[in-house]
């Protein structure tokens, strides 16, 4: 159940793009089209999942019973750039129709927000999910970063989806480009409000 | 290009937010009040300049294989130290920011103007490269978040100026959207013609 609840509430309510304003560098970026919005998500929920694993397990076995949290930033940032990585070389050789699909952006994940932003979200903030206040453990902490990548992607796909459709519209000049982006976007983010309090 | 319009275009021609549209996630995400929005774009004119300062410095010593490693080494180290400063003078406004203080890692203007300009220019041009880009951006923030707090809470730098509810969309997250939009519209308006 507390899983569900995790769910739920990082896609829909918290959803990490309209409402907590992670990643929005590629969501205005690579969502002209539907596709590439789709891409992006798959390669964001895999990076981020890893990742996620990763940093939490470098938190609670190097960073805290050494006593230096504060190298916190540095640690993940380098874990999540040596992720990418190796995830790219990982994908090169055991499957080259997704590295095909995914490649592109893989490089790009390193500096999306969303990655780092979940990563410490998860080690540094007490949720609320089911009851008392507590830290995420390592299984809640993965279910999470998942669900907020599939966040991630449904207001992507959306918002590509009317991107797409903004193409056709013929839009003032001064309103032209990122301008009307972003005030669908605003839109979209209204809607999403109509989630609060669902969880 | 003389040293003063080398500031002076991080504020009109090159401004990070309405221009350049980089750093997107700290614009929206904590610009709720005025006094948000400039200690947001003042921490990150602090990694901005001193990252330009150590990465024009040290640019000729890396090799090009590992240039953007190394880069985001610096700025995660000087953001490890601003969380310190911040930490210890103004520890409020570091629980308001919160998580963006360390994504301050990630934004592109920092890493951009490292790879754009720093690793090419003098010491001292990039550090002024550095307060007139964080300048700009500073300036932006805390116009984005004037307007979300004067129209969200009816407001300006934390002073009411009237009784009552302003309209609470403004202050969450529609309202972060709109009011960039909006105001990029005008920007473009007033820059382009």
């Amino acid at each position: 159940m507390e899983y569900i609840i995790i769910i739920i509430s990082a896609v829909f309510v918290n959803n990490i793009l309209l409402a907590q304003f992670l990643g929005v560098c590629p969501f205005l970026g690579v969502s002209n089209k539907v596709s590439t919005a789709v891409g992006m998500s798959g390669a964001v929920c895999f990076v981020m999942a890893v990742a996620t694993l990763v940093t939490y397990l470098v938190q609670y076995y190097l960073l805290v019973p050494l006593g230096i949290e504060f190298m916190q930033t540095i640690a993940f940032i380098l874990v999540i750039a040596a992720l990418v990585q190796m995830v790219e070389i990982i994908l090169k050789k055991i499957s080259p129709a997704l590295y095909q699909a995914l490649g592109i952006f893989l490089p790009l994940i390193t500096t999306n927000c969303a990655v780092l932003g979940v990563a410490i979200l998860v080690v540094s903030k007490e949720f609320t999910f089911g009851g008392d206040a507590h830290y995420l453990n390592l299984a809640e902490s993965v279910v999470y970063a998942i669900a907020s990548a599939l966040g991630f992607g449904l207001a992507m796909t959306l918002f590509a989806g009317l991107r797409e459709q903004l193409e056709l519209s013929s839009v003032p000049k001064a309103f032209k480009g990122v301008p009307i982006a972003l005030i669908t976007a605003g839109i979209l983010a209204m809607a999403f409000m109509g989630f609060s309090g669902l969880v | 290009m003389g040293k003063f319009g080398l500031i002076l275009k991080g504020i009109i021609k090159e401004n990070p937010t309405f221009v350049l549209v980089l750093g997107m996630c700290p614009t929206l995400g904590t610009t709720t009040s005025a006094i948000n929005g400039m200690g947001m774009g003042l921490a990150t004119t602090f990694v901005l300049i001193l990252s330009n300062m150590v990465i024009s410095a040290i640019a000729p010593l890396i090799p090009a294989k590992v240039k953007i490693p190394s880069y985001i080494v610096v700025i995660a180290a000087l953001v490890t130290v601003l969380q310190f400063v911040m930490q210890a003078y103004v520890p409020a406004l570091y629980a308001t920011l919160g998580l963006f203080i360390p994504l301050i890692v990630v934004n592109c203007i920092v890493l951009g103007r490292a790879e754009a300009f720093a690793c090419k220019n003098s010491v001292i041009d990039s550090v002024l490269d550095g307060v007139g880009i964080g300048l700009g951006f500073t300036l932006s923030l805390t116009t984005i978040g004037f307007v979300r707090e004067l129209l969200g809470g009816l407001s300006v730098f934390g002073n009411k100026l009237v009784e009552g509810d302003g309209m609470l969309a403004f202050v969450l997250a529609p309202g972060a959207f709109l009011v960039l939009g909006y105001l990029m519209v005008l920007f473009n308006k007033a820059t382009k013609k």
